[in-house]
């Protein structure tokens, strides 16, 4: 109880230092989608001084995920010889004309898995079977991916496949800033993508746009202080990178990580929804890999899609509009019923402002 | 799809720990975090240790975790 008393002191003098700190109109963007659901959550916006905008980024790897993507996955799951592996979030998500929900309802074997490590057991356990992972993710997930693709062929596991969406947090902020459509005072920095890269890869925001940013934790604790930290670099003329998350992100994030990563893929240009191709933002498997690439194995051309007419997800991802702006919010478009891949993903923004009320 | 959660290191095994989650006990890989001791705090994401965390301030987040889990639960 006393600590839970302290914890409530301690938020409530750190939104008492950020009311201190606050002068004119301040602009934040949480990068990451886990940030917005604890931002949510706990009800951070109504503890803050009205003139904080908090804006969600494009830190949802599931609604940055293009529906070509999507549908080459669900091809690959209507073939009887494939089993297709996948993280929940991903199952509802609509592609063109069906999801992988749907496809494993009309019969496909598509199942959920939680760790990447599954996939070895899984494709141990049906030799008779292409087993191909639906890989989504950012630096947090992309490390663990990479290892079961090396456990896997160590192992010589000849079944085992994987069609990447992988992507990376910094050249999509890249994207955001060089657009110039934002006016923000600084970045709520992902705390777990960090934990992978450290702080050396978001260098460029204050070089080449003397814009600032505070790698954040994701407790309600965590997220005020670095919102304080983020008015402090600002009143004093500052634009740097921060720590605020110093309990589990060291400044050269986690080296053995990034090695294995970088041993197994490659960075290459990649589509994500809202932003377009942005280069070398994805990862691809190395060519040493590459005949457990389901992009190479199997015949499944990328082919454009276009957006479901009304959804505007691509500006909600960018910053540019709050998802009440959509005309399709909560009237055709719910959680029950998504439209569009923000209001899928419990980290969508549209989701979330659905889930917890549109405030702010 | 980024959540870490925080575990304490009970037994390793060779790559693998047995990682306590609050009195639920999971097997988690140490491939990406092999320096670790029984007893260290670990952040764990989709399986695996992607982190070793100080110890005092990992006791502080499982607290934050529990109050802020009560408050959801409301
Ligand atoms: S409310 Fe639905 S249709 Fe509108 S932008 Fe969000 S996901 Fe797309």
């Amino acid at each position: 109880m006393s600590e839970i008393q302290s914890d409530e002191r301690r938020v409530a003098s750190v939104v008492e230092e950020i009311a201190g700190l606050v002068d004119g109109g301040f602009q934040a963007m949480e990068v990451c989608g886990t940030h917005t659901v604890s931002i949510f959550r706990s009800g951070i916006r109504s503890l803050l001084p009205e003139h904080i905008e908090l804006i969600s980024g494009p830190g949802c790897p599931v609604c940055v995920t293009p529906i070509g993507e999507i549908d080459r996955a669900v091809r690959l799951a209507h073939r009887q010889d494939v089993v297709l592996l996948t993280f929940g979030d991903l199952m509802r998500v609509p592609g063109s004309t069906s999801s992988l929900s749907m496809a494993r309802a009309e019969g496909s074997d598509v199942r959920v898995i939680t760790s990447p490590l599954d996939t070895v057991e899984i494709a141990r356990g049906e030799p008779g079977k292409k087993v191909v992972f639906f890989a989504v993710g950012f630096e947090t997930t992309s490390p663990a991916i990479a290892a079961a693709v090396r456990e896997a062929q160590k192992s010589g596991i000849g079944n085992l496949f994987v069609l990447s969406s992988l992507r990376l947090i910094p050249p999509a902020l890249r994207v955001l800033l060089s657009s110039g459509k934002l006016a923000l005072d600084g970045f709520l920095l992902p705390g777990h993508v960090s934990v992978i890269i450290g702080a050396e890869p978001y260098s460029f925001l204050p070089r080449e746009f003397s814009s600032r940013g505070v790698i954040t934790g994701f407790e309600p604790l965590d997220i005020l202080e670095g919102l304080s930290m983020l008015l402090r670099q600002r009143n004093e003329g500052r634009a740097e990178i921060e720590i605020q998350y110093r309990r589990a992100v060291r400044a050269e994030g986690n080296p053995r990580a990034l090695r294995v990563m970088d041993e197994i893929f490659i960075p290459v240009d990649a589509r994500w929804r809202g932003l377009g191709i942005i280069s070398d933002s994805g990862l691809a498997l190395r060519k040493e890999f590459g005949e457990m690439d389901a992009a190479e194995a199997f015949d499944i051309p990328y082919e454009e899609v276009e957006e479901p007419p009304g959804c505007r997800c691509g500006e909600v991802l960018q910053g540019l509009i709050r998802p009440p702006e959509c005309p399709l919010f909560g009237v055709r478009c719910t959680p029950m019923h998504p439209v569009g891949p923000c209001m899928v993903s419990s980290e969508g923004s549209c989701a979330a402002f659905h889930r917890y009320g549109g405030m702010r | 799809m980024c959540l870490g959660i925080p575990g304490k290191i009970v037994a390793i095994t060779g790559d693998l720990a047995e990682v306590d989650f609050s009195g639920v006990a999971r097997e988690v890989s140490l491939l990406l975090c092999p320096e670790v001791h029984e007893g260290d705090y670990v952040l764990v994401h989709v399986g695996f240790a992607i982190q070793r965390l100080d110890e005092r301030e990992a006791l502080e987040t499982l607290e934050l975790f529990r109050e802020m889990e009560r408050s959801w639960d409301e």
